[in-house]
Order: structure tokens, then C-alpha cells, then sequence
């Protein structure tokens, strides 16, 4: 078998782990952080994300052939946001965050 | 050789004529499971992208919805997900390992925590329901500059949460499968296939949750 058998400490670290962030991405959330509040959410939750898929999906010991369709999944979705963002904004039909 | 020689010899009947050997066929396994998790990602990814736009759009106005998202529920939901998460993985250990016993044990365990977290949003749509957030004729909005605006917030707060139920339900009922044929002992630590595709699946869910929830219940805490 190419799976070697992960110990019980790492799962139970990863869940510990995913449950501080859950609390930490609450607490932040109650802080007044202007902008950095959807930054901070979001970096929490691609945190948690790459956990789970690293972790719980073992992608981390997947051959590289599995690793480039998960790389590719991410790539389309970025082009996806990225795209349909600069459309909107370059076209004027959105407000635009301060800094911009 | 002499290993996969045997294996012919006792007519493995898990393993497909077509696949040289086990690790080749659950790689095989694995790459199409993602492949199908890429379109599901591609398929939410429209409603986040759509999300992103209104949001953009009025920011104010969705910012303002969050005094009318359950945080509680939401956080106590996402805490049974990852839970569930966890006892997903034990199973797929479980069954690396040949145990059975345990195999079943986690199964069920991560059936009833899904089953927990579709009766927590059971609760909330009845919040929702009851304060008039649901879109359409009867929709009412505590803050007149907003109903409209609102509106979208929580169309699309019951598009991607119905659609991210709809995959928990789907889910319960793959682990059901499973368990039934882990009880016929169809799983060996040979051959556990099935139990580690749904568990691929059963995580891809708890990661779009791991997104709709602040994004939609912790938009606006501060305000």
C-alpha cells in the first residue's frame, strides 16, 4: 500500500488546531479592524483549508499527478474571482475598496 | 512478482484485471475523486463569485444582516463539522488497520454529527422563517435603507447553505452505504476504497462550510 498509517497525535493536533482558529476567526471578528476583518477571516480560513486538505485528505502523501488537479481546482477558481473582479471594477460597477 | 503472481493466483476480488496492482488502483481511485471534487469546487465557486460581486456591491447592507445570523449556532455547527471531519479520518485509519469494530464505530459517530448539523440549521431556518428573513413576498427588513439589498444577502445565504445541506444529506447517505458494507465485512485493510472516497468527499464539505461561515455570519460583528 502507498498510504502509510498516520498517527492518532496528528489527526487529534489538526482538530485541535481547527477548532482554536474556529474560536480566533469569532474573536477577531468582535474586534474593529476596518478592512483587515475580511482579510483576517479569510486568511483564517484558508488556514483551516489547508489542513484539511493537507492533513485530513492527505494530499501532502498523494502522488503528483493528484496534486496537480487539486493545484488546477484552486488555479480555475482564482481566475474565476480574479476575472469576474477586475470586470466588475475596471467597468466602474462596483465601489471599490478604500485603498484602490 | 511473486506477491501480485499470488494475488491472481487467489483471484483478489478487488482488484480490477485492468490495474497492475492495489496502490495503482487506489491511486486511479483517488485522482478521479478529485477530479469530481474540482467540478464541485467549480460549482460553488459560481456562488462565491456571485457572493462576491453583491457584496462588493453593498457592502453596508450585507454587513448589516449579521445582526440576524445565529453566530452561536453557526460556530457550534462548524465545531460538529470539523468533529465529524475528525471522526472520518479515524475511520479511514480504522480501516487501514483491518479493524471493523472501529471502522463501524466512527462511521456512525460521523453520522450522527451530521445528522446534528442539519438539525442545528433545521433551527436556524426556523429563525429565519419565523422573523420574516426568508426571500420573497413576505420578506421584512428591520432597516428600511436595506430591504432590497438584504434580500440578496439572504437569497443567496439559502442558496449556499441549502446547497451545502443538500451535500450533507447526500453525504449521510454514502456513510449509510458504507456502514451497511462494512457490516457485510467488504472492507479488509487491503481493500478500503469507498471509505476513503467518501471520506475525501465528506471533507470537501466541511471546507465550503469552513467559508460560508464567516463569510456569512461574521461579516459585520463589529457594527
Amino acid at each position: 500500500m502507498s498510504h502509510q498509517i498516520v498517527s492518532i497525535k496528528v489527526y487529534a493536533a489538526v482538530f485541535g488546531a481547527l477548532l482554536a482558529l474556529t474560536i480566533t476567526t469569532v474573536a477577531v471578528s468582535k474586534l474593529e479592524l476596518g478592512e483587515f476583518n475580511f482579510v483576517a477571516a479569510m486568511t483564517i480560513a484558508v488556514i483551516k483549508a489547508t489542513l484539511v486538505v493537507m492533513y485530513f485528505m492527505n494530499v501532502r502523501h498523494a502522488n503528483s499527478m493528484t496534486k496537480l488537479f487539486v493545484g488546477a481546482g484552486l488555479f480555475w477558481m482564482a481566475i474565476l474571482l480574479v476575472f469576474v473582479l477586475s470586470d466588475y471594477l475596471s467597468r466602474g460597477l462596483l465601489p471599490g475598496p478604500g485603498w484602490l | 512478482m511473486a506477491d501480485s503472481d499470488t494475488t491472481l493466483a487467489i483471484h483478489e476480488p478487488d482488484l480490477r484485471h485492468h490495474f497492475d496492482d492495489s496502490a495503482q488502483q487506489l491511486d486511479s481511485s483517488t485522482l478521479g475523486m478529485w477530479v469530481f471534487l474540482v467540478t464541485e469546487v467549480m460549482f460553488f465557486g459560481g456562488m462565491f463569485g456571485a457572493y462576491t460581486v453583491y457584496r462588493s456591491m453593498y457592502p453596508e447592507a450585507f454587513a448589516s444582516t449579521s445582526h440576524f445570523m445565529n453566530v452561536t449556532i453557526g460556530a457550534i455547527n462548524t465545531g460538529v463539522l470539523i468533529f465529524s471531519s475528525f471522526t472520518m479520518v479515524m475511520a479511514v485509519r480504522s480501516a487501514q488497520l483491518g479493524q471493523k469494530k472501529a471502522i463501524i464505530a466512527f462511521l456512525v459517530l460521523t453520522l450522527i454529527l451530521g445528522c446534528l448539523f442539519l438539525s442545528l440549521k433545521y433551527v436556524e431556518y426556523h429563525e429565519k422563517w419565523v422573523d420574516h428573513h426568508i426571500p420573497g413576498p413576505s420578506f421584512q427588513y428591520q432597516d428600511p435603507r436595506y430591504v432590497h439589498q438584504a434580500q440578496i444577502l439572504f437569497f443567496l445565504y439559502f442558496a449556499m447553505t441549502g446547497m451545502h445541506a443538500i451535500h450533507m444529506i447526500v453525504g449521510a447517505g454514502l456513510l449509510t452505504t458504507l456502514i451497511v458494507m462494512a457490516a457485510c465485512n467488504r472492507f479488509s485493510g487491503a481493500w478500503y476504497t469507498p471509505v476513503e472516497m467518501i471520506g475525501l468527499y465528506w471533507h470537501f464539505v466541511d471546507i465550503v462550510w469552513i467559508f460560508l461561515f464567516p463569510l456569512l455570519y461574521l461579516i459585520g460583528h463589529t457594527q
